[in-house]
């Protein structure tokens, strides 16, 4: 399944639409290059999980926390380049804990990842236009992604 | 008698030590990444993990008391950064502030990491006068400060998405300069044309936030015009880059300054030593009767000198932590009126 948007307005809603499906313990990586829409879908999922506060981009401090209906830990793995290093962070807190988990760059713990999550993977197609493809992971994301898509389709 | 405290900085990849006496005289400041003491980390791979703390800190701590030609004894205080930043890292230099604190009886201060640095230009030019609008900017900030007194604040902006160092270390990546890319893109921007490749520099938010900033979108813009034309030549790109970031800070900052009535205006954090960002705020300030108080680089990037600066100000009101002391990830300023924080 893939989902286009046409500006990060879109990127943003379709994120919201991921957030308002999510629950204590999911996990979503996200995938794909510079400037293509990672943090953006990010803003979109904390909306979705009614976080009010602004989310920024955490590349710098890897890791922030917010406080939604439920907690999101939006974990961005930039700056890590050696695997060595994630595990000294002490990834399974934040990925097998009382939290929504969102990690940019996840491709770069895939083994460390829960058997069960969705990886999200994003192409530029132009300045504004954004490909996001769905690869989930176990029953439950499976389904989530299918109410999505749908949601998406009613809503053009 | 002077009044000495150690200050410990660790909230991200930097581990730091300082002595600084009376709020302003630096004995020592020592920063593990200058001094390199483990080299196959420095500079290049953030020292994220707590164990690199680990092996660091006691090394700096120890430097910085014999640079400053004292022991633990002579110490009045111990001041350590609580926040924000990373949670492992941070929990490093509580552990060892506390552990100091306790075994000396000296007072335990906790700093916040964004007061250290609006501190910073205080370190060298101890006469500033309040109320100041404040601009930290630096790979993890970008906010927007209005000062009433050391620890009276007001937020009047902030990133909406990337920071401002964030946008130019991610743009030197794209341009395949190395990390950090900062000064890299400062230094190439010189020899460059800043009007060689149009760019966004304006970003209006309409709901209510005119001081806040937004880098994504001019990191996309740089990132979609390499893409398209990747001949473009590097000094140029960088010019124009550089350019446009550092002209939405200076506005930003100019703007605000006029909005409080304010004639005073502190630069700090990592992205103050960039020297376009200097000058042109200067520049811009000084043609309105404005002051610009900026650190010297070496107090720019995260050091513990402004946290036992600024822990000296609490010192003389006794403001002391307990030894529970705990880290805060996401620490805000306190800031003094509502309808600021709520955001």
């Amino acid at each position: 399944m893939e989902i286009i948007t046409n500006s990060p307005e879109e990127t943003r809603k379709l994120g919201e639409e991921i957030g308002q499906r999510l629950e204590e313990g999911d996990v979503v990586s996200l995938t794909g290059e510079l400037g293509s829409g990672k943090t953006c879908l990010t803003q979109g999922i904390g909306i979705g999980l009614g976080i009010t506060e602004v989310i920024r981009s955490p590349s710098f401090i890897i890791v922030n926390q917010h406080h939604g209906r439920v907690p999101l830990y939006h974990i961005d793995l930039y700056r890590l380049e050696d695997s060595s290093q994630i595990y000294e962070l002490g990834y399974e807190e934040y990925l097998y804990g009382k939290s929504a988990c969102v990690i940019e760059w996840g491709e770069r713990i895939e083994p460390l990842l829960p058997p069960e999550h969705l990886s999200l993977s994003f192409t530029w197609l132009d300045e504004t236009r954004r490909k996001i493809q769905f690869f989930p992971s176990g029953n439950r994301f499976q389904d989530l992604a299918d109410a999505v898509s749908q949601s998406c389709r009613l809503a053009r | 008698m002077s009044c000495y405290i150690l200050g410990i900085e660790t909230s991200c990849d930097e581990t730091a030590a300082s002595v600084v006496a009376d709020g302003h005289k630096i004995l020592s400041n020592c920063i593990s990444s200058q001094i390199d003491i483990h080299q196959e980390f420095g500079g290049v791979v953030p020292e994220l993990a707590s164990r690199h703390h680990l092996e660091a800190i006691n090394p700096m701590v120890e430097l910085a008391l014999s640079k400053a030609g004292l022991d633990f004894d002579q110490l009045d205080a111990v001041a350590v950064t609580y926040g924000p930043g990373l949670i492992g890292s941070l929990l490093i230099g509580i552990a060892t502030a506390t552990a100091i604190s306790f075994t000396k009886h000296i007072p335990l201060i906790g700093i916040n990491h964004l007061e250290g640095h609006l501190y910073a230009p205080h370190l060298e030019h101890p006469d500033i006068e309040y109320p100041a609008v404040g601009l930290i900017v630096s790979g993890g900030h970008t906010e927007l400060i209005y000062i009433t007194a050391h620890d009276r604040y007001e937020l009047l902006g902030q990133t909406r998405d990337d920071a401002a160092g964030e946008a130019f270390d991610k743009v030197a990546k794209v341009m395949g300069l190395p990390y950090p890319g900062g000064p890299i893109i400062n230094k190439l921007a010189g020899e460059g044309n800043p009007k060689a490749i149009p760019l966004p520099r304006w970003t209006i938010f309409k709901n209510g936030h005119p001081f806040d900033f937004s880098f994504s979108g001019l990191k996309t813009a740089v990132i979609y015009h390499l893409r398209k034309e990747p001949r473009t030549d590097p000094k140029d790109m960088a010019a124009s880059f550089q350019q446009a970031a550092v002209s939405v800070l200076v506005k930003h900052a100019i703007k605000a300054a006029r909005f409080k009535e304010v004639n005073t205006i502190i630069l700090a954090g990592g992205v103050a030593a960039n020297t376009a960002l200097r000058e042109s705020l200067t520049l811009e300030a000084e043609a309105r009767e404005m002051k610009v108080y900026f650190p010297s680089p070496i107090l720019c990037t995260d050091n513990a000198a402004m946290i036992a600066g600024f822990a000296y100000h609490k010192y003389i009101k006794s403001e002391f932590a307990s030894l529970d002391l705990n880290a805060v990830a996401n620490l805000r300023l306190k800031v003094t009126t509502q309808a600021s924080s709520n955001r």
